[in-house]
């Protein structure tokens, strides 16, 4: 039959020769290569140590934005919520009380917001679906633990602290209000 | 009497007995560290700089397992296993020279605890001993993989020593003597022997291997086929003896290489360098352990290179193509020193 590729070889089952069945010489040969990789380079991460890079694409833990002002950018549409395939994502909407303007950007917010990070697949589907430029995945990991419920985070997870704010500007899109 | 002697013998065998134990100890880190630098990973690099701390770690861990015997088993033999193997491979270490004798205050300090006139015999003969303890601890544990890796090793310790043994025959041929301190001495310069009998060190090398049950012969203790081989049953520290033992006879192996090979505690222009003598000794002492080390390092090289044999391959090779083998270099050998010196 003819070959398609040309890259199988026809093997052929023969006695070893005199020099193979010495045995020294592939033993030699394959000691060779091995003190090689003596002398390369390591493959490993020390990891606590040394961090690897993420791309900067990575979609970890999410973030809830707040404008320069510092008010929560949220209004608890519930798109995301919508959008999420894993429906991990809850959230009770609140209307903003007269006096809270420094804290909440337009009328309504989300009094709870919570998202099941066992739920969650990290697609990103939320972020693409959230209107007010509000919700968006970070390169963070979350932290082990060892109870179920700690891996419902909630809004004091999850809302950026308006003195240490995250950056998501790689992961920012053009059509982003 | 002159307690001197005593004073002097003691001092070294417990000299010995540590330098031994901690060989063996860095070498399980050792082994760890270069298998890893082999495969592009660091190794064990947490226990103090770089890992230092890790043997110190490995033997508390040991110490503080549970120590069972198991119920079936015959007692007293499975205490005796660990306590053979252990013993016979520290007692080899007394007939290798391990440097020049050193002079202090007019007084001849010999860094060999014994000069005998028959060392290779002497440490052969120990070495044989050493498969009782694999052997009874195999068979006292009173379990079938146990008693397989037990049955392997014996076979292949018994197979492997005929080997050796005429390996050793053509050498002893040329040097005319069985004292090792002797064979060295007569090596000084760059008079190695492993110039002049490269085939039975190649022989004596390949069972040194088999000797030690390390790759490509550690058939006693493959885990893929017999869960831990002769000390499956073992657990806590008499584990850790047999383990220690195994390095340690590495160690006194890579001892007697260096010492009927590869001259010893001598290498090239020793002699011309004209030192003081206790400068020589010392020199002479770290010269040896640089050949032993290096042996070591040598070992762990092959087992992260090779696979392992299969047995009736294991056989094969010890029965007919060492021992044939070395018997036609003692043919050799004894022929050219009969008509052409």
């Amino acid at each position: 039959m003819q070959s398609l590729t040309n890259r199988s070889t026809v093997v052929h089952k023969r006695d070893m020769t005199f020099v193979e069945r010495l045995y020294l010489p592939a033993i030699i040969g394959g000691m060779v290569i091995t003190i090689k990789h003596l002398f390369r380079k390591k493959v490993t991460n020390k990891y606590p140590e040394v961090v690897r890079d993420f791309t900067p694409i990575y979609r970890g833990v999410h973030v809830l934005k707040r404008d320069e002002q510092g008010r929560e950018n949220c209004t608890a549409c519930g798109l995301c919520a919508v959008t999420c395939p894993a429906e991990a994502i809850t959230m009770i909407a609140a209307e903003r009380q007269p006096g809270e303007e420094n804290l909440y950007r337009e009328e309504k917010y989300a009094s709870t917001y919570e998202i099941n990070m066992l739920r969650c697949i990290f697609c990103g589907l939320c972020e693409d679906a959230c209107p007010k430029d509000a919700i968006y995945l970070t390169d963070r990991l979350i932290d082990a633990k060892y109870s179920r419920k700690s891996f419902i985070y909630g809004k004091d997870k999850l809302v950026e602290k308006v003195d240490e704010r995250v950056d998501v500007s790689k992961r920012k899109k053009k059509y982003t209000i | 009497m002159d307690y001197s002697i005593i004073i002097d013998k003691s001092i070294l065998v417990v000299l010995l007995f540590l330098v031994s134990l901690g060989v063996a100890a860095y070498s399980t880190y050792a082994e760890r560290k270069i298998a890893a630098f082999l495969q592009d990973r660091y190794g064990p690099d947490k226990a103090g700089p770089w890992g230092l701390l890790q043997p110190i770690a490995d033997g508390t861990k040991m110490f503080m397992k549970e120590e069972i015997i198991p119920a079936a088993s015959d007692k007293l033999l499975f205490i005796l296993g660990p306590c053979i193997f252990m013993t016979t491979a520290l007692m080899t270490s007394a007939a290798i020279p391990w440097g020049k004798s050193l002079n202090i205050g007019g007084h001849e300090f010999s860094l060999q605890v014994a000069n005998l006139n028959i060392g290779i015999l002497y440490i052969f003969a120990i070495i044989s001993v050493g498969v009782y303890g694999i052997m009874i601890g195999g068979w006292a544990s009173n379990n079938k993989f146990a008693l397989l890796g037990a049955i392997r090793a014996s076979s292949q310790m018994i197979s492997y020593e005929l080997a050796m043994g005429m390996s050793i025959i053509a050498l002893l041929l040329m040097t005319n003597t069985l004292s090792i301190r002797e064979i060295v001495d007569q090596q000084a310069g760059f008079k190695w022997n492993v110039f002049y009998q490269p085939l039975s060190f190649i022989i004596f090398l390949v069972c040194a291997f088999a000797e030690c049950n390390r790759t490509p012969f550690d058939l006693p203790e493959t885990e893929t086929e017999l869960v831990g081989g002769y000390h499956t049953e073992y657990s806590s520290m008499k584990l850790g003896l047999y383990l220690f033992a195994e390095y340690t006879n590495m160690f006194i192996s890579s001892a007697v290489i260096s010492c009927l090979f590869f001259g010893g505690y001598h290498f090239p222009g020793l002699d011309s360098l004209d030192l003081p003598q206790n400068i020589a000794a010392l020199l002479s002492v770290c010269v040896m352990f640089a050949k032993v080390f290096f042996f070591i390092f040598f070992f762990m090289w092959v087992r992260w290179t090779l696979p392992r044999f299969r047995y009736d391959q294991l056989m094969r090779l010890g029965w007919q193509m060492l021992l044939p083998l070395a018997i036609i270099n003692v043919l050799i050998t004894g022929a050219w020193l009969t008509y052409f010196k």
